[in-house]
């Protein structure tokens, strides 16, 4: 399998007035196309730092990361736009849906920045809601969707731009047990499908669930395991 | 990239989601546009007034009256008072007709009289007019003929009706051929005047009887009018240019005919045109004064928009930061909340556009003004509605559009 994502020594800063803060402090790993893998670690580790960069929503402060060939650090604000458009699909915790938007409209939101041309975007969005089992609410607005079909709405509109990597930033952290294990089935059913997923959680149960976790602490990835086996890499500490 | 027509639903939509918001925010613009369209429609009208005045007096004309003109600046017109009411003469006009530039030399006499016809009675201002006085003041018949010279000079009892005299005496026929009994005499009406409406003073011009000078100084006028005095004398200058030139030339000429010195004037020469200018400019200055003022209050509606726009970016910063999330570009998010801007002003502008005209109209018809609104104008107050969109909507889209995803995503 080839690599999709290849970080070397990321390093992200924050500087607040004298103090600075090493949110990510040399980070090497790389992750291959149709990976299934968790990020875990507790807060303040580095977790969603590390997400912002892998999605070109945030630029390392040092370091280089390669997704897809596209060098991260050394992209302009539109072609970071381009690259997220065309290559990430995000799943936020709190959903992010446009609460005017109805499920089938908030599908169609990242093919709209794509250019697609309206009908096949609808026609796009309307297949993606039927595989995440919403084919029958696609005109509902997110406040007429319970917590679960409001992710699976957010999962389909990350499916929407074909893009080759997903990431989640806990999916599952607002929804109860068992909706939970029923997104984690989505993205297993995805993965199986070819998809490369990368979930940051903070539930042990639910990392277990990847077939590989990246646990993290103060920047730094401690360990490596690939279905709570041994160590695939020695972690940099 | 986004598609203009995804463009367009977007805002339209954002537009749509608060329409009380969307509709008091236009409301400012359609202030703003209401009024500069009715102002400067209104102080068009004016102007276009002044402007039809002006042509009605005759053009390139100088009017001489007897007595100074005052300190202030304004003239006896009519030479009352002690002295000075006789010193124009017929001989004063003749040799005024000898002068370089001059078309054509009216001397005219003044009188009221009354004027009774069909057992009906009228009393307009009457004219002892030399034919000449037709030309001079750009005056046509519109019914039988002008008298000639002969029949001037021979005093004959025919006369010539301004329309308004013709309408009050002879309401339902034609009055050339009728009769008329002025000052206890017979007359014959020969002609009627083309009309020309009111002076810019306000004045009926049509309200006057034009009789031969001869006629009128022999068998209507009182004691003034005898002699060889004239209450006025009408040039006509050849062309435009030489009117300044003439008025000094006439002033200089009756100054050597009257023996009197700078200063000591017992004449006035008018020059009609400087007058009738200066009163164009200044309507034209008031134009532009209550279209400025007018566009302060536009102004006062961009800042609305601004203001409406700012809040709207801060309200929707966690959507914003969503759509850059999922692909959208600083110029699509700076292009929708651009459009949003624009499309409320331009939505205003058409709306202001709309009153503005029905209340130019409204208050033009009450003050009885020509309606003068050009579709250059109306086309500037659109563009220019358009304008005040994009400069104040252009800061609130500039901020939306540099918003960082991640803390916008980060906001509650
Ligand atoms: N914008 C920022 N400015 C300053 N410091 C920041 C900023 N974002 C993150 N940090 C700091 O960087 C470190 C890593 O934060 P990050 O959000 O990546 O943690 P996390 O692992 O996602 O935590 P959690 O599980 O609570 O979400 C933290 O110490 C955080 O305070
Ligand atoms: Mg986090």
């Amino acid at each position: 399998m080839s690599a999709l994502i290849e970080a070397q020594a990321l390093v992200k800063l924050y500087r607040m007035g004298d103090e600075t803060v090493h949110a990510l402090d040399g980070v090497n790993f790389t992750i291959a196309r149709g990976e299934y893998c968790a990020i875990v670690g507790p807060s303040g580790s580095g977790k969603s730092t590390l997400m912002n960069i892998i999605g070109g929503l945030d630029t390392p402060t040092s370091g280089r990361i390669t997704i897809a060939d596209n060098d991260i650090g050394a992209m302009s604000d539109d072609d970071l736009a381009v690259f997220r458009n065309q290559t990430i699909g995000f799943v936020f915790q709190s959903f992010n849906l446009l609460p005017r938007l109805t499920a089938l409209e908030n599908v169609e939101l990242p093919m709209i920045y794509g250019g697609i041309i309206p009908k096949e975007r609808r026609e796009r969005a309307a297949a993606l809601l039927a595989r995440v089992g919403l084919g029958a609410r696609m005109g509902h607005k997110p406040t007429q969707l319970s917590g679960g079909q409001q992710q699976r709405v957010a999962i389909a509109r990350a499916l929407a731009g074909k893009p080759s990597l997903i990431l989640a930033d806990e999916p599952t952290g607002a929804l109860d047990t068992n909706t939970g294990i029923e997104i984690m089935a989505l993205f297993r059913e995805l993965n199986a499908e070819g998809a490369t997923i990368v979930i940051v959680t903070h539930d042990h149960e639910v990392a277990t669930q990847t077939r590989r976790t990246i646990e993290m602490r103060d920047g730094h990835i401690v360990a490596d395991r690939v279905n709570g086996q041994e160590a695939r890499h020695d972690a940099h500490v | 990239m986004m598609r203009t027509s995804d463009l367009i639903s977007s805002a339209g939509r954002a537009l749509r989601s608060n329409p009380l918001r969307s509709a008091l925010t236009a409301l400012g613009v359609i202030i703003g546009v209401a009024s500069v369209v009715a102002m400067v429609a209104l102080g068009s009208g004016a102007q276009a007034q002044v402007e039809r005045s002006i042509a009605s007096l005759g053009s390139n004309l100088l009017i001489v009256v007897p007595g100074a003109q005052r300190s202030g600046g304004g003239v006896r017109a009519q030479a009352g008072g002690g002295m000075g009411w006789d010193t124009l003469t017929i001989d004063d006009a003749e040799a005024i007709a000898q002068l370089d530039g001059v078309a054509v030399v009216a001397p005219s006499q003044r009188a009221r009289t009354q004027v009774i016809a069909n057992g009906l009675n009228w009393n307009p201002q009457v004219e002892g007019v030399t034919p000449s006085y037709l030309e001079a003041r750009d005056w046509e018949i519109a019914s039988g003929r002008m008298f000639d010279e002969t029949e001037e000079r021979q005093a004959r009892r025919i006369i010539v009706l301004g329309a308004t005299v013709a309408n009050e005496l002879f309401p339902n026929l034609d009055p050339v051929g009728q009769m008329v009994r002025m000052n206890g005499g017979t007359f014959e009406v020969i002609g009627v005047l083309e009309s020309k409406g009111q002076s810019g003073s306000g004045a009926d011009q049509d309200d006057v009887v034009l009789a031969p000078l001869t006629t009128v100084k022999r068998r209507i006028s009182g004691r003034r009018g005898r002699g060889d005095s004239v209450s006025q004398i009408s040039v006509k200058a050849q062309s435009e240019d030489v009117l300044n030139t003439l008025q000094q030339d006439v002033e200089t000429l009756l100054r050597q005919r009257h023996r009197t010195r700078e200063g000591e004037d017992d004449f006035t020469v008018q020059n009609l045109s400087s007058i009738t200018e200066t009163a164009a400019q200044t309507t034209q200055v008031f134009t532009y004064l209550l279209g400025g003022i007018s566009a302060v209050s536009l102004l006062v509606g961009g800042i609305g928009i601004m203001n409406i726009m700012l809040v709207s970016v801060t309200e929707r910063t966690r959507e914003i930061g969503l759509r850059k999330a999922l692909g959208a570009r600083q110029g699509d998010i700076l292009r929708q909340f651009g459009l949003e801007a624009v499309t409320l002003s331009v939505a205003g502008g058409i709306i202001g556009l709309i009153l503005g005209v029905a209340g130019a109209w409204l208050m033009t018809s009450l003050f009885t003004l020509p309606l003068v609104i050009s579709p250059l104008n109306a086309g500037l107050a659109i563009a220019f509605s358009g304008l005040v969109g994009v400069l104040f909507g252009a800061y609130p889209a500039w901020r939306a559009a540099q918003l960082d995803p991640i803390e916008a995503l980060r906001r509650e």
